[in-house]
């Protein structure tokens, strides 16, 4: 067990590495750095200054060394725009990130499983291909078009709810409506799949044998094991919808991390994209490792194996 | 005669059976549909899409009130004729979406075929690689991208391409781990071919399908994130016309009610994501039966 988790971390710590490098290397190899660092209608001497304040002129290796223990530092810069620590501004940002993606999961929660057990209940009849329909429009639209939609016709036709901002639960509907939808699709077809597994395995036959109804063989023994796999998924998830937000975000003007991202691409704020990037690779890389190694505590079969 | 006549029954029941196992035909006419837009998009369009008249600005479509014939599908804040806007959008998202797919395609089925079937420090050093840059949420990765490079045509398929190859990659090595040790690569060995020659000739063909499979896939993937760039601001740059960058315009003029500058090129995305969903899960089935939980 101890020898799976410091593998486990050490293909985390690799894939950290390996994330910085990819940054660095983009910066530097696409052109003058200097050029991003340094705000937009910027002097040859300000060029000049962060040139010398970055060891542009150095070696790569060099810089990455820079480049590398500043970020260990938490160092990521600062912004042009608002004059403060980039991190400082994406922690500020994040809570509201999080309320958003929250509401978005808990929607596509209360969406997906029960749609997904009753398609895996009813296999193959007409609630199961409507749930398809379902899954497929909910992975092909995208969402920065359903959120459009909704502000033309909760806003500007009926009124009924605000187009942008936050503050009010009202304020959080729509947003969490158009970040949902997609992962509501995904949550269902997992939902059906692993319930479909869970549905054909001994354990549930038995309890059939046993006589037990139906209502009791799905409700109790199908469902608790089919969400596993689902409630994980949700996990992982929840990290991503605070990264795929931008758009939903810069549509409903919701002031999370991905309104920082837009803001950032809009002023030219570079120092903010790149800590977006990184802070979002980060979170992702360290999300599976915990999801890994939680697996790994609940499934002998996993730390056994490899 | 007979023989035209049960040349043309074969073909009428080709057609049938077809269709009962789902043939996609409305998915394929949406795409040549679009593909032919695409190509003739400068014969079709009654107006050149990038200028407008300031004068004719926010008509609504022909049938609503106000709305004229000369500008079948309204104008926009530029007074801009949308209908050829959405004909040379199509242009666009299909020139994008076929380049970024194919060429990303054809990395990371190289890239998977030489981690899967070299392995050791080749598979280590491509693998680590792309679980990294699988991790880089896609979104974010290509906003980034996007703000290095700075917005053009050319330059968002490079982004499209560089963010998504590692979805092949990682599925390609994967076939490939076990068709390595599938008998016809083992007589191949045996038999002294080059690891060149079975990578070329026995393993390429095999992951072929799937590879096709995930690319019509990806097909909606890079097609919304094109236009998910566009929307933002740092994919195609204006006045070029994108359905992306039509959304973000038409936005200006949601809270007026201009419906068609939001709903039109929105419906233009979700047909051809649609459709290319569509086809992909038909090619799933039909092409590998085996690759059902992709």
């Amino acid at each position: 067990m101890k020898r799976y988790i410091v593998k486990r971390v050490g293909y985390a710590l690799v894939s950290l590495v390996l994330l910085s490098i990819t940054i660095f290397l983009f910066v530097r190899l696409t052109g003058d750095p200097a050029v991003l660092l340094v705000e937009p209608g910027a002097s040859q001497a300000d060029l000049d200054a962060i040139h010398q304040q970055f060891g542009l002129d150095r070696p790569l290796w060099v810089q990455y060394g820079r480049f590398a223990s500043s970020l260990l530092r938490g160092d990521l810069g600062h912004s042009f725009y608002y004059r403060t620590p980039v991190l400082e501004l994406y922690l500020s940002r994040l809570p509201s990130s999080l309320l958003l993606a929250a509401a978005a999961m808990t929607f596509s929660l209360v969406i997906g499983i029960p749609t997904g057990i009753i398609a895996a209940v009813r296999v193959n009849r007409w609630w199961d291909s409507a749930g398809k329909i379902f899954a497929l429009l909910g992975l092909s639209l995208p969402s920065f078009w359903v959120g459009l939609l909704l502000i033309l016709f909760f806003s500007v036709y009926l009124g009924w709810l605000p187009s942008s901002g936050s503050g009010t639960a009202a304020h959080l509907v729509m947003p969490a409506f158009a970040l949902g939808w997609y992962f509501a699709a995904a949550h269902m077809r997992l939902t059906r799949s692993s319930m479909l597994d869970v549905l054909g395995s001994e354990y549930v036959k038995l309890a059939r044998l046993k006589g037990l109804p139906e209502a009791l063989v799905i409700g109790k023994h199908a469902f608790k094991n089919a969400l596993i796999p689902v409630l994980t998924l949700a996990g992982i998830n929840l990290v991503i919808m605070v990264n795929v937000a931008v758009v939903v975000e810069t549509v409903f003007a919701w002031p999370g991390v991905g309104r920082l991202l837009y803001e950032g691409i809009a002023f030219r704020d570079f120092p903010v994209v790149q800590a977006t990037v990184i802070l979002g690779g980060a979170m992702i890389v360290i999300v599976n490792l915990l999801v890994d190694i939680l697996y790994a505590l609940i499934d002998p079969r996993i730390r056994l194996d490899r | 005669m007979n023989g035209s006549r049960s040349a043309t029954l074969t073909v009428a029941w080709r057609l049938a059976t077809f269709r009962s196992e789902g043939f996609p035909t409305i998915p394929l006419a949406i795409l040549g549909l679009l593909l032919f837009v695409a190509v003739f998009a400068n014969v079709l369009a009654p107006h050149d899409p990038e200028v407008g008249r300031l004068g004719e600005r926010f008509h609504p479509p022909f049938w609503q009130q106000g709305g004229s014939e000369t500008y079948l599908l309204g104008t926009d804040h530029l007074g801009r004729d949308v209908l050829s806007r959405l004909l040379f959008g199509a242009r666009v998202s299909i020139v994008v979406g076929f380049t970024a797919v194919i060429v990303a395609g054809i990395i990371g089925t190289a890239l998977g075929i030489l981690s899967g079937y070299l392995g050791g420090w080749v598979d280590q050093v491509i693998m680590r690689f792309t679980d990294t840059w699988l991790a880089l949420p896609a979104l974010t990765f290509a906003i980034f991208l996007a703000a290095v490079v700075g917005p053009s045509e050319m330059n968002i398929v490079i982004i499209l391409v560089v963010v998504y190859w590692t979805r092949y990659a990682r599925v390609i090595r994967g076939e490939v781990l076990s068709l390595k040790e599938r008998d016809f690569v083992r007589l191949a060995i045996v038999a002294g071919c080059s690891k060149w020659t079975i990578m070329k000739r026995h393993i390429l063909p095999n992951v072929l399908n799937s590879a096709i499979v995930l690319g019509t896939l990806m097909l909606g993937v890079v097609v919304v994130t094109e236009a998910a760039l566009s929307f933002l601001g740092v994919g195609v740059p204006p006045p070029k016309p994108a359905w992306g960058l039509m959304l973000a315009d038409g936005k200006k003029g949601l809270m007026a009610g201009y419906w068609w500058l939001t709903v039109l090129p929105g419906c233009c995305i979700m047909l051809m994501v649609l459709s290319a969903n569509l086809l992909g899960d038909w090619l799933r089935v039909k092409l590998d039966p085996q690759l059902r939980q992709l």
